[in-house]
């Protein structure tokens, strides 16, 4: 059925597919060691990605488990501790910030933009290196003791008082962060310097704006990360006494640094999201993406006004309380644009011809669970609100909706509705959609109990807690599990589809990109001839 | 006490108001709740109807081009500002009266380490719950003496960090008598999650009461039901078990008169001045396996509070 949809594109009609795909061109192991093939290399980064995704999502499962009661169940303290903590920082550093840009980035930025290659393929290979590298960091550290500080590395827990491999792991961020900052350089001249004929600024689709405003905030925010988790290292190494009060530091501006790299890495998690979403929703109710200046523009305000907001993490820590009065209302300017997003991708749907695609079950399955967490932040920007919900369940709730609500969903369903074009093999809609169900619910009933906790007033990071809040970590728990289950059914969905799926056409969904307009698998130098690029990305309908 | 009835009623956003805070806190959250479902019930349920009425029924099907509308998209970002604007005032407003503590407040000075509180009154009490009385505010001075923690009663609506080499502050006014829990809410290690203290809400005479017999540690106390309290309310009961079990130090149970074995070689019998010692100096020695990880009691108890352990301590031994 996905077959018939296939419209004939004028750049690239003549193709035969005589020519081998990138994934036959050359082969061996070596082919892929050393390959400087942006697909190839993507596809490298999106293994990884999921192998961390399992490895952290097997640690929450285990947290989950810990907290089915009150009582020591299967861990200790100290264990449980370091479960979390690890959780985190997989998942963040590993797994959210790498997810989208470098495996789906890399694999569709040159297509989309009808172009062979990124600008330096060789320091997009030492990206990935790179990459491997620092998560090796994170492997030793799970092998020599784990990591108890939380993923925040708050000082001076984190420089004096853990005995657990910080070193190793700050080490390992800090490696990661290079990575990130290598792949946004790459990004940024590429699209500024290797557009296609007629690719203006405007037809590129807005996955490609929200690349470009994740990799300014990556290459201007990773620095700092990284200047913060060397002085961490500097501290607990030579104690040279800038973050613990104990030798005249300071530990709230730790958080200062922390935070003014991670609230934007926030954006660096949810942006590429947000490129996701505005292609599935416009291919699959094939309309014209509703306010296309709007929504590129807010992916940049949202950039710009997101390095100015890191002070709401901070509202009862001991920092001004007049500062804190303009970090909440920047962050109320920069909720804003992100509602325009929500307002313009339901509103393009207008009048579409809407087809629920496994893909589009994914970008509706976003907009209710990215909603939630959304509109949840209005609770914790509010002064007098966080000062009660801070450090609670509800913040827990809060950012798993936006972003494992928000960016995996978004990136599961752009695994699917790129899955085509990256392996040429559909895959079974019915067990895409069945696993796409299973997460939609687990995830709820796993993350809305823990809302009703947290305003309750379940603190975070408890390995054990009053009894009062034990049904609501019982119905938590077993949402878990169908989580799980739902990732599984997914994962099992690839499988089957590398396996036995059928073949793919160029074009099964009818995108007007220019990614749809070569082979699947695309040919190793992605078109035959350099194509032309004649229209906008959602010129559909008259 | 309220406890009771809050452990069946999982279907609730805030816990009880017991403080004059909690109720203008309350109304913002829920000003905020239904704002959120106002609007997450308009987007998901345009998406629902966009997705039935206009699905395909045709891979033939003509769409029409619509790239914007300038009066939606200028009405969707004005209200909503507006909206936030209203937000950002009511939570500011309310904020500013959490900053300003009023002249007569009680001054209560808060420790805490890892991982208990402690409570020094003006009168030079030191107690490991806090007692306060109803209607009358009372100030908190908070630091820490290790590792950031965070002074939370959910009840009260009131949280905020306590440093190291710092003083934070924090006020609130009881609205009602009962019973509370403070709450870390800053990680800080092993048994952050136990690091919980009472709150005891009493009428100004009973308040009064306590106040007169030392924080209800007077000499008419027994010992080791002194010694009892101790333990509980000084924070020993994070690290050390009464049965037997290994937490972060060594269990009380079986403690006294046993032969101790330390991390130097050299080995104590538990009698009445090895505990003091062990209590007062903990990391001159250490007991093997463990870590010195115990904090000095030393200026922190008085003569008779470590008999009363002592006491205490004996009396789970046999
Ligand atoms: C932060 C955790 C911690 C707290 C709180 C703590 N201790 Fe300890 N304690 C330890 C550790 C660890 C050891 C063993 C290492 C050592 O000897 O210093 C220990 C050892 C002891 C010993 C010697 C035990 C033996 O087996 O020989 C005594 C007695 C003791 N503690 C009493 C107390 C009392 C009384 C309190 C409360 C007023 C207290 N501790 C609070 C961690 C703690
Ligand atoms: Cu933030
Ligand atoms: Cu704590």
């Amino acid at each position: 059925m996905f077959l018939s949809q296939q419209r004939t594109n004028s750049a690239a009609a003549d193709a035969s597919g005589s020519e081998p795909s990138y994934l036959t061109a050359k082969r061996g192991l070596m082919s892929w060691l050393v390959t400087v093939d942006h697909k190839r290399i993507g596809l490298m980064y999106l293994v990884s990605v999921l192998f961390f995704f399992l490895v952290g999502g097997l640690f929450a499962l285990a947290v989950r488990m810990e907290l089915f009661s009150p009582a020591e169940n299967y861990f200790s303290a100290d264990t449980y501790n370091k479960l979390f903590t690890l959780h985190g920082a997989v998942m963040v550093f590993l797994v959210i910030i790498p997810s989208i840009p470098a495996s789906l980035g890399n694999f569709f930025l040159p297509l989309m933009l009808g172009v062979k290659d990124v600008a330096f393929p060789k320091l997009n290979l030492l990206s990935f290196y790179i990459y491997v590298f620092g998560a090796c960091f994170f492997l030793y550290t799970l092998v020599s003791g784990g990591l108890d500080t939380g993923w925040t590395f708050y000082t001076p827990y984190s420089s004096s008082s853990s005995e657990t491999s910080v070193i190793s792991s700050t080490f390992g961020a800090f490696v990661l962060g290079f990575s990130s900052i290598l792949t946004g350089v790459n990004f940024i001249v590429t699209m500024h310097k290797m557009r296609a004929p007629g690719m203006t600024w405007t037809r590129m689709p807005l996955f490609l704006w929200s690349l470009y405003a994740t990799s300014v905030i990556q290459v201007l925010a990773t620095p700092v990360l990284a200047i913060t988790l060397l002085l961490l290292i500097a501290e607990r190494t030579l104690g040279i006494g800038i973050f613990d009060p104990a030798m005249g530091g300071d530990p709230v501006l730790y958080q200062h640094f922390f935070w003014f790299y991670s609230h934007p890495a926030v954006y660096i998690m949810i942006l590429p999201g947000f490129g996701v979403i505005s292609e599935l929703i416009t291919i699959n109710s094939r309309k014209h993406i509703f306010g296309y200046k709007a929504v590129a523009i807010s992916s940049v305000s949202i950039a710009v006004i997101g390095f100015l907001v890191w002070g709401h993490h901070m509202f009862v820590s001991g920092q001004s309380e007049f500062i804190s009065v303009f970090f909440s209302f920047l962050t109320y300017a920069v909720g804003l644009p992100t509602a325009i997003k929500v307002f313009s991708w339901v509103a393009t749907m207008y009048k579409g011809s809407i087809t629920l695609t496994t893909p589009m079950w994914y970008a509706l399955s976003f907009l209710f669970l990215f909603s939630i967490g959304g509109l949840t932040g209005l609770f914790l920007g509010a002064l007098s609100v966080d000062v009660h919900l801070h450090d609670t369940y509800f913040v827990v709730a809060h950012f798993h909706y936006v972003m494992m609500g928000g960016t995996i969903i978004a990136f599961i369903g752009g695994i699917h509705h790129w899955w085509p074009k990256m392996t040429g093999k559909m895959y079974n809609s019915a067990m895409g959609n069945l696993g796409c169900f299973l997460t939609f619910v687990g995830f709820n009933v796993t993350f809305f109990s823990q809302f009703l906790m947290g305003s309750q007033g379940m603190p975070r990071r408890y390995y054990t807690y009053l009894e009062q809040y034990e049904t609501l970590h019982v119905i938590s728990t077993i949402g878990s599990q169908v989580l799980g289950l739902g990732l599984f059914v997914t994962l099992f969905c690839f499988i089957h589809s590398l396996m036995a799926g059928k073949k793919a056409g160029k074009n099964p969904w009818g995108g007007l990109s220019m990614e749809w307009e070569t082979e699947s698998p695309p040919i190793e130098h992605n078109f035959h001839g350099q194509p032309v690029c004649e229209r906008g990305p959602y010129d559909y309908g008259k | 006490m309220n406890t009771n009835e809050t452990q069946s009623d999982i279907w609730r956003w805030m816990p009880d108001q017991m403080s004059t805070f909690a109720s203008n806190v309350d109304g913002l959250f829920y000003f905020i709740l239904i704002l959120c479902v106002i609007f997450f019930t308009l987007i998901v349920g345009a998406m629902v109807y966009f997705v039935v009425k206009f699905r395909r029924r045709t891979d033939q099907d003509e769409t029409p081009l619509i790239k914007g509308n300038h009066t939606i998209e200028i009405i969707w970002s004005v209200i909503p500002g507006i909206l936030l604007i209203a937000i950002f005032t009511w939570g500011f407003v309310d904020w500013m009266k959490l900053g300003t503590v009023p002249p007569n407040a009680l001054d209560v000075r808060v420790e805490g380490y890892k991982w208990a509180w402690s409570f020094v009154y003006p009168e030079g009490i030191v107690s490991g719950e806090l007692v306060v009385p109803v209607g009358k505010p009372v100030k908190l001075t908070m630091s820490s003496k290790d590792v950031l923690h965070s002074f939370y009663v959910a009840e009260f609506r009131i949280k905020r960090d306590v440093l190291p080499g710092r003083y934070t502050v924090q006020w609130f006014e009881a609205t009602d008598t009962g019973e509370h829990w403070v709450q870390c809410t800053e990680y800080c290690g092993t048994s952050h999650s136990k690091m919980i203290a009472k709150v005891k809400v009493v009428s100004q005479e009973e308040y009064d009461e306590w106040i007169s017999t030392g924080g209800g540690m007077g000499d008419d106390v027994p010992l080791a039901d002194l010694g009892k309290m101790l333990y509980e309310q000084r924070g020993c009961v994070a690290c050390h078990s009464l049965d037997g079990s290994k937490v972060v130090g060594p269990t009380f149970k079986g403690l006294y008169g046993v032969e101790r074995k330390f991390t130097d070689g050299t080995s104590a019998v538990a009698d009445d001045n090895y505990l003091k010692t062990a209590i007062l100096a903990p990391n001159d020695t250490v007991v093997e396996g463990f870590s010195p990880v115990m904090p000095s009691f030393q200026g922190q108890l008085n003569d008779r509070q470590i008999s009363a352990l002592i006491e205490f301590i004996k009396s789970v031994s046999q």
